[in-house]
């Protein structure tokens, strides 16, 4: 267990980009990244949950994070990427745009949500940072995970 | 240190539950010293390893139950409290190992008390047991003397003295099932049997999944070359995989009998405490099965064990007053059955309070009163399988005070198994359970809907049949729903792109996989089939666990992930769209009231706007035809079909045959003979009860049902078919005897006497039809003659059974052939039939079942 106790505590994230909007995720919650390749869809399923597939065989099921948050569906047809978590024993995918660097922050630069974010964000989103030239927004892998009853009614 | 300790405690765990059984068995059996030899071994291991770990507690504790044990060994009789006393040393025991488990030493605390009274115990039945008393107990020392092959207990504690380390797998090899019987060869059984962690087991199931995964890739890639010289090795190498999964998934199997183990005990402490006397009767408990499914069967049947004796058997003075033995009885029992296995648990106790149970779901909304009135006790009784119905929250080993059904439902549905019961009031509770032996792989059918691919259990799968346009089996659709004519038999179809919520999917060309699920079959449309493979079941993941259609996915032998089709939400869908509205959201309710008695009928519009209906195993084949092929002929409409002439009869005057349009019709068939009834449309196929409410007067009518919620009125074929031909019914005479046979007609439904009586004259019988077995009775004595008797087997006051007996008790009737007609024809029920005569067993709506059978029959008095 190394949690960064350092003065500043530090925390590093994984950033990806989804719908022109920088996100980080911690980095201990991180698997892997992986670019998806024979998604099965699955039908009857949240929309949120893009599919299927086998990774090293295992089988991982695909978040469409764009879904999930409420964007517009993706235009251009640049291949996805996806950023593999665990929750419990099961395997997912995060679906996103495209992955970036490493970043290690602050903890105590971390700001809260603003009052008026997009529900659909503010839903997954624990706080923002601001970085330079652009907000870094940081994800809750768990909420991002929770997609219960609630969704499927959809 | 660690992994000796360990050990210990696993094994000793092991030794206790058996211990724990076989005291049970050894205060009912007190004579039987194979059992005391047996237990007192085990305690004496236990005493002899805690000695040499340094456990003082436990040795203190085994040893002064040892002590008191060594006194029935030596002749003493066990009584209820020394038993007892031991199960209650034997439960401090099990405590300390558990906290000795997670702290890796013994927890502080005095078992002084416990040990005291164990040994006043020992004193309270040692004064009277002098050297000269022991002749007058000989009764309970039967068989004491060492038999040639037994050691003694001094050689037994020096052996075990001087290979202290080694003695704990020994005791390992203690199976419950025949722990007495290897007193000889327990040295021997230990070299062949090894002790190998569950973790072990499930890492090599991992790998060898992972080994058929890969198989089948390899078998993919080989299969779309076509000259390989892989082939060869390849189909060595699948063969081998093939042994390999057979034999790692064998050391997965366990004996049902490792989860009733700790049964008699709870049975025992129960009955103390209930003050009920209980006999606790296991059939089978060497039936294997899987051990994933084992644990989660494991609490569902303790809970259920339990639930009977709590609150299924009544006490001694109850049972007296109903007339039974004071000894209540709990029955359980395993066997296999296919890739199945089933597992009984029968009591004879007072049964469901069918009220209770009945006030409670009005109370809980699950039903209206009305509803509530309708339903049949069995349909009543499956409400204690709702979610919710009982209060208690969750089953664990220490609760199951409440009823709990829902949860023992729910375990057993996550492993794709059903349960059903039954119960008669004041005879016994009788619970089902039907469970997949392993889940881990099986055998599934790929098939693909849609442009994607989906596995359905071969397990399920009946038969697979082409369906093309124009050919041999051909997909008829009515609105909304589409059936399968089978081998005079319409199928229920669903099309897989439907359920899976697909928009448009055409259902005249595919392959329809003929599924059956419980009593229920029903045909899935897919677009096509591939092969079928051994698949790795994986669970779904917990965001996809909701969806009914599936029950897993696997990843193919392509290295592709597709979802498991689950036949039992098959099942559940196509009941929620065929019954009404009973009960709403809950689809599990509808499915049992499906199985109920329901027929399948054709719903249709002819002449008016109240809905008409005629039971669909009448009909031969729904047809659409183009109204302009119809033509006139000698003032009848007719039309060219199959290469006959077909008349068509309207249904009334006001129903108008089209001029133009395509023209539905009801064909019925008999032999090559084909008439059609026109009607204006086709609306539905429905699963309902039949209950005719009102009969009619108008011709053509049998009387008005209520089917789906609506008034409808039930139509007679048999008036209608003489219209077409008029000597329909008069035509085969030529073909039967001279003089016309005579049949004797009981069922208690007027639709089935009006159905059948037709179609008996249509094959040259001469009908006599009763509404009861009394009516019938009543024209056998005032002399009438028959030449065989076909009765129904479901009827109020005396069923088809007693009527059977009625007639071969009274020698004037005794020579009468009864033929049985029923909609269950279940194994018991033919075996019952068998044992009161009946000729034959025909199911209700085989018509030509029944003709077979009666014309069999005809052979057969005219040979003799």
């Amino acid at each position: 267990m190394s949690t960064e106790n350092t003065q500043q505590s530090l925390k590093e994230y994984v950033t990806a980009t989804i719908g022109g909007q920088l996100f980080g995720l911690p980095i201990l919650r991180v698997q892997d990244v992986f670019s998806p390749e024979r998604l099965t869809r699955v039908p009857l399923a949240p929309a949120e949950i893009a599919g299927v597939l086998n990774l090293r065989g295992r089988i991982v099921t695909l978040i469409d994070m764009r879904r999930r948050l409420g964007l517009e569906r993706r235009e251009d047809r640049a291949p996805p990427m996806a950023i593999g978590v665990e929750l419990g024993a099961e395997s997912y995918g995060l679906l996103i745009d495209s992955v970036g660097e490493v970043l290690k922050l602050d903890e105590g630069a971390r700001e809260p949500n603003p009052i008026n974010l997009d529900p659909r964000l503010a839903r997954v989103c624990v706080g923002i940072y601001r970085l330079e030239g652009q907000l870094l927004m940081v994800v809750d892998v768990d909420r991002v995970l929770d997609i219960g009853d609630k969704a499927i009614a959809a | 240190m660690d992994d000796l300790l360990r050990e210990f405690v696993t094994e000793t765990n092991e030794s206790l539950d058996v211990v724990d059984v076989e005291l049970v068995r050894f205060e009912q059996e007190p004579n039987n010293a194979k059992i005391l030899d047996n237990v007192f071994r085990l305690v004496h291991t236990i005493k002899g390893t805690c000695g040499f770990i340094g456990l003082p507690r436990l040795e203190a504790l085994a040893h002064a139950a040892e002590t008191l044990m060594g006194k029935f060994r030596d002749g003493l009789p066990a009584t209820s409290d020394a038993v007892t006393l031991i199960l209650a040393t034997i439960d401090r025991i099990k405590a300390i190992l558990d906290s000795l488990e997670h702290d890796q030493r013994e927890p502080e605390g005095n078992d002084e008390e416990l040990i005291i009274e164990l040994q006043r115990m020992v004193e309270r039945i040692v004064p009277p047991a002098a050297q000269q008393t022991v002749g007058t107990l000989a009764p309970q020392t039967l068989e004491r003397p060492l038999r040639p092959g037994e050691v003694s207990l001094d050689d037994l504690e020096r052996a075990f003295r001087e290979t202290a380390v080694e003695a704990p797998a020994k005791s390992a090899t203690a199976a419950p099932a025949d722990a007495g019987a290897q007193d000889d060869d327990g040295g021997k059984a230990a070299s062949q049997s090894i002790r190998v962690t569950v973790d072990t087991l499930e890492q090599l199931m991992t790998m060898v999944s992972e080994l058929v995964l890969t198989r089948n890739q390899l078998l993919e890639i080989v299969r779309s070359h076509e000259d390989s010289e892989f082939k060869t090795p390849l189909q060595r190498l699948s063969n081998v995989t093939a042994e390999l999964q057979e034999g790692v998934m064998k050391t997965r199997m366990q004996p049902i009998g490792n989860a009733w183990q700790k049964l008699p005990r709870i049975v025992r402490d129960l009955s103390n405490e209930l003050g009920k006397q209980i006999d606790l009767e296991m059939q089978g408990a060497d039936t294997e099965l899987d051990r994933q499914v084992l644990d989660q069967i494991k609490d569902p049947l303790t809970h259920m064990v339990r639930n009977s004796a709590d609150h299924g058997l009544e006490t001694p003075q109850e049972r007296r007053a109903a007339g039974k033995p004071d000894r209540g009885r709990i029955r359980l029992s395993a066997y296999h059955e296919g890739g199945h296995i089933v597992i009984k648990i029968a009591d004879d106790g007072r049964g469901l309070d069918t009220e209770r149970i009945k006030a409670k779901a009005i109370a809980q909304g699950l039903a209206t009163e009305d509803e509530v009135e309708k339903l049949s006790e069995a349909q009543i009784h499956k409400f204690i399988f709702v979610p919710g119905f009982s209060t208690a929250a969750k089953i664990t080993s220490v609760s199951g005070r409440g009823v709990g059904m829902d949860v023992v439902r729910n375990n057993i549905d996550e492993i794709g198994g059903a349960i059903d019961v039954k119960s008669v009031a004041g005879a016994g509770l009788n619970f089902t359970i039907k469970i997949p032996l392993t889940l881990a792989i099986v055998a599934a059918l790929i098939v693909e809907s849609g442009g994607e691919r989906f596995a359905i259990p071969q397990l399920s799968v009946v038969e697979l049949v082409r369906a093309r346009a124009g050919g041999e089996h051909r997909v008829e659709k009515l609105k909304d729903t589409t059936v399968l004519r089978l081998r005079d038999k319409l199928l229920p179809l669903a099309h897989l792109g439907h359920l899976l919520g697909a928009e448009d999917a055409g259902v005249e060309n595919g392959f329809v996989v003929v599924t059956q699920v419980g009593s229920q079959t029903f045909g899935i449309v897919v677009d096509s089939v591939f092969h079928t493979e051994e698949i790795v079941v994986k669970p779904l993941s917990s965001k996809l666990r909701h969806i009914a259609m599936f029950s897993g996915n696997t990843i193919l032998g392509d290295g592709s992930v597709i979802m498991i089709i689950d036949p039992n939400g098959v099942a559940r869908a196509f009941g929620s769209t065929v019954t009404s509205q009973m009960a709403a959201g809950d689809a599990e309710i509808k499915h049992v009231a499906d199985e109920e008695q329901t027929t399948s009928l054709l719903v249709f519009r002819a002449g008016s706007s109240e809905p008409k209906a005629v039971p669909l195993a009448l009909i031969t084949r729904l047809e659409e035809i183009d109204a302009r092929k119809i033509e006139l002929s000698n003032g009848r409409h007719m039309v060219q079909y199959r290469g006959q002439l077909m008349p068509l009869v309207s249904l009334s005057d006001r129903v108008r045959v089209k001029d133009e349009g395509a023209q539905p019709l009801l064909v019925f068939s008999d032999g090559s003979r084909s008439m059609a009834l026109v009607v204006d449309e086709i609306v539905d196929i429905v699963e309902d009860r039949l209950d005719i409410q009102v009969t009619g007067d108008n011709p053509g009518v049998l009387g008005s049902a209520v089917v789906k919620g609506q008034a409808t009125e039930i139509i007679d074929v048999g008036h209608f078919l003489p219209l077409a031909f008029e000597d329909w019914f008069r035509r085969k005479e030529q073909t039967a005897s001279r003089r016309p046979r005579s049949v004797l007609l009981i069922d208690d439904s007027p639709f089935f006497r009006n159905m059948l009586a037709p179609v008996l004259q249509a094959a040259g019988y001469e009908v006599t039809a009763a509404a009861s077995a009394q009516e019938a009775l009543a024209l056998l004595h005032e002399g009438r003659a028959f030449d065989v008797a076909v009765t129904d087997i479901e009827m109020p006051e005396m069923d088809g059974f007693g009527f059977a007996e009625a007639v071969r008790g009274d020698p004037r009737t005794a020579d009468l052939p009864v033929i049985a007609l029923s909609s269950v024809v279940s194994a018991e029920a033919i075996e019952r039939g068998r044992r009161v005569g009946f000729y034959d067993y025909v199911a209700k709506f085989d018509r030509q079942g029944l003709i077979a059978a009666l014309k069999e029959q005809a052979d057969v008095t005219r040979a003799a």
